[in-house]
């Protein structure tokens, strides 16, 4: 535990304050430089164990906390649900207990139940890392993205962020509304009906029906992904019409502040829920984002697990 | 052939009045200067019970004088209560099928002990209770195990899939005191209009479990903005309030005993209290959870607060309370559910939902008394007369000529919820650990002590 972050786990935005994700985001600037160089490791967790545990699909959360973990001389291993006992009818708990027998340092977790994080940080020893839990939180994605604007933008306070599509399933939108409300950004949320939790309001976010008037002077857009099996559960009823209301593309962007930047958490769903050309353009922010991932999980997992006194870049 | 014209006296066939232990096995027993709850008759105040060969004989003010000496037994009952045993119309046993987390045998030791004198026993079994043989086989054990009574429900339709009617009047021989296809709704309305026919024939109550499963598909807790906050799959009230407002219309040519189990809804409340005014034919239980807890308890997810229906907001406890004061629900059934760590040591989504109830019911209930929310001869009669009244079971009065179901609780007793204390298999209970006060010190099951504390 550092005294820049007094937290034994990162569970979710909930929990922290304005202070402890201003020092994840200052911490995330030195890593984010040490990935820019010629020879982009430091030794500061070497001898630490790393247990990547994957229970659903995900390139870049995995290989972004893959990487962080090895830059940061950190042993990394990967499980995911295909490799793993899971398949052979193994509970969450003894994949828990079997992996902290191990003795890791920090279970990075991902899992499709909502809660899932802080069970295990109930049930182990070690750190805990929420990688995503059901459609509760993904706080990592929420500080990448925070870092992304703060670059981008200079600042989170005062701004005005346009969250997207599907609220309802997305824990993106939930640790992003949580953190950027927490430090001063003004957070909307638009997208049909079908797409809204109950009590959107709930989450501190001012709810729009229309694109439109939800994008007019915003800073930030932050596109969510829509999910093909939504069209199953009667939520919408076709990406054409998806994308003709909802859909960010030069047209729609027309609205938001002339500098506004575009977010997108990935994998995009190309000409659905974000145009290619604004994909690709000089406002999207999607690329950084990805840069952004290792820096802010290197910090991540070195304010949890670098033993005290130790430097960010020494051993 | 066997006949259906018998008036619906379950009570009339005990399963299993002997056994337990014999600790007053006297001719004559005297529960003196207790505090005594008779919703019958409306009596609250002290006075004596005397029970005479497991029937009670007199009930009143000095009504023990007289019986002294040689067979009978006096029980000092002062700074007590004094009720009749509480008859539950919702547990789940668990057997046939998952005696791992309770069994019959255990399952009638938490009822004793609870207070409650009768149970009846949900059949959502391994296999489901559906026929005959299974009805027959769990009164067959109950009887054997002596204790509270134990009056199965059958199934309204095989395997409770919601398609085809279960041998009703069969099961009814057996012992079965009504049907419900509780754990899952009967979703089709033609379905239900005829299970809702076909039991009126045959004068059998049907619990309905209201959910319009189409819209609680993945729900883990109560829509709102606690299951937003969570990322938890709503369980919109509309799911409960649309299948009541179905069965009550279905009901109106039916004319069944139809019941609405675990009622949890302030919408729902308000349909049940309409049609009862209409002069329909309307009965309803309430959970202690839903008279107690609300969806914040979810927070930090714990898995002990899962249930079906989930609890419900501020203004859905308020509106359970309201209307357990005024009779529109009728009476408290505990939803009892017993589930192992195997079940409820998990991640959310892979919990079975219910939480055990039976034991914890006087002492919570005792606690809404306390704060002035709810009369205690209401208490009592909602956990014994009314239940005895909706079932048919005999029961739930303690004058003259009365069962002697008798139950003796001491309101101030201080005790805490654990392994050592509860007789259930099962300690799935959001209350594990915490102290509560108020107890049940013996519980008499015909005049024969089958609890004692």
């Amino acid at each position: 535990m550092s005294a820049l972050f007094p937290h034994r786990h990162l569970l979710g935005i909930e929990g922290l304050s304005a202070k402890d994700i201003v020092s994840v985001l200052d911490t995330a600037e030195v890593f984010y430089e040490v990935s820019r160089r010629p020879v982009r490791k430091v030794p500061t967790l070497r001898g630490k164990g790393v247990i990547n545990l994957f229970f659903e699909a995900s390139t870049r959360t995995r290989t972004s906390f893959e990487l962080a973990g090895k830059r940061l001389s950190a042993d990394v291993v990967n499980i995911s649900t295909s490799t793993s006992s899971v398949t052979k009818g193994e509970t969450l708990l003894d994949t828990l207990k079997t992996l902290e027998a191990m003795r890791p340092d920090v279970i990075v977790i991902r899992h499709p139940s909502s809660g899932a994080a802080l069970y295990a940080s109930q049930k182990v020893g070690c750190s805990i890392v929420n990688a995503g839990d059901g459609t509760h939180e993904h706080p990592t994605q929420a500080l990448l993205d925070a870092f992304t604007i703060r670059r981008a933008k200079g600042r989170l306070d005062g701004l005005v962020v346009t969250i997207c599509g599907d609220v309802a399933h997305s824990r993106v939108a939930r640790s992003n509304a949580r953190l950027l409300g927490m430090l001063g950004s003004k957070v909307r949320v638009v997208g049909p009906r079908t797409l809204m939790p109950a009590d959107c309001a709930a989450l501190g976010v001012e709810v729009f029906d229309r694109l439109e008037p939800a994008l007019e002077g915003a800073d930030v857009v932050m596109v969510l992904r829509i999910q093909q099996e939504r069209l199953q559960g009667a939520l919408i009823p076709s990406l054409r019409e998806y994308s003709k209301t909802y859909g960010i593309g030069p047209r729609t962007l027309r609205y938001a502040q002339p500098d506004a930047v575009v977010l997108h958490p990935g994998p995009m769903n190309r000409g659905v829920e974000i145009d290619p050309a604004t994909a690709d353009g000089e406002r999207s922010m999607v690329l950084e984002q990805v840069e952004a991932g290792v820096a802010v999980r290197m910090a991540v997992l070195y304010l949890l697990a670098a033993d005290p006194g130790t430097g960010m870049t020494a051993g | 052939m066997p006949s259906h014209d018998a008036p619906p006296r379950a009570g009339s066939a005990p399963p299993s009045d002997h056994g337990g232990r014999p600790v007053h096995d006297a001719d004559v027993l005297v529960l003196r200067g207790g505090r005594v709850l008779d919703p019958a008759s409306g009596h609250d105040g002290e006075a004596d019970v005397v029970i005479e060969r497991g029937t009670i004989v007199r009930m009143g003010r000095g009504a023990a004088e007289g019986f002294e000496g040689e067979g009978v037994t006096s029980i000092d009952c002062r700074g007590r209560w004094v009720a009749p045993g509480f008859i539950d119309l919702h547990v789940h046993f668990r057997e046939p099928g998952q005696e791992y987390k309770e069994d019959i045998a255990s399952g009638l030791r938490a009822a004793a002990a609870g207070g409650f004198t009768a149970v009846c026993a949900m059949p959502n079994t391994r296999p489901v209770n559906d026929n005959r043989a299974i009805t027959e086989l769990m009164v067959a054990r109950a009887r054997e195990v002596g204790g509270a009574r134990l009056f199965p429900f059958g199934a309204i339709t095989l395997g409770s899939k919601g398609e085809q009617l279960t041998e009703m009047a069969d099961m009814k021989d057996a012992g079965a005191v009504g049907v419900s296809d509780d754990g899952v709704c009967v979703m089709n309305a033609a379905v239900m209009r005829r299970a809702l026919e076909y039991a009126a024939t045959f004068d059998l109550m049907v619990s309905q479990h209201c959910e319009d499963h189409h819209l609680t598909a993945g729900a883990q807790m109560h829509e709102g903005a606690i299951a937003t906050k969570l990322g938890l799959r709503g369980w919109p009230r509309e799911a409960e309030d649309i299948i009541v407002a179905r069965d009550v219309l279905l009901n109106v040519r039916a004319r069944a005993r139809y019941h609405v189990a675990h009622l949890s809804t302030k919408g729902a409340a308000a349909m049940v209290r309409e049609a009862k005014a209409r002069g329909q034919r309307v009965t309803a239980e309430v959970t202690p959870h839903h008279l107690l807890l609300t969806d914040h308890a979810l927070l930090g997810y714990p898995t002990s607060c899962k249930v079906t229906p989930p609890l419900r907001e501020a203004e859905d406890v308020e509106a359970m309370i309201e209307a357990l004061r005024d009779g529109t629900l009728d009476c408290i059934a505990t939803d009892h559910a017993p589930h192992s760590p195997i079940e409820k040591d998990c991640e959310m989504s892979a919990a079975s939902p219910g939480m055990i109830g039976l034991e914890t019911t006087i002492p919570l209930l005792l606690g809404l008394v306390r704060e002035g929310k709810l009369g205690a001869l209401r208490l009592i009669e909602a956990l014994s007369t009314s239940p005895a009244r909706i079932s048919g079971i005999e029961g739930g009065r303690l004058g003259p000529g009365a069962r002697g179901d008798v139950v003796v609780l001491d309101p101030d007793l201080r005790w805490t919820v654990g392994r050592d204390t509860l007789q259930s298999k099962s300690l799935n209970s959001p209350w594990l650990g915490h102290e509560l006060t108020g107890a049940c010190m013996t519980t008499f099951v015909a005049g024969k002590a089958v609890w004692e504390r």
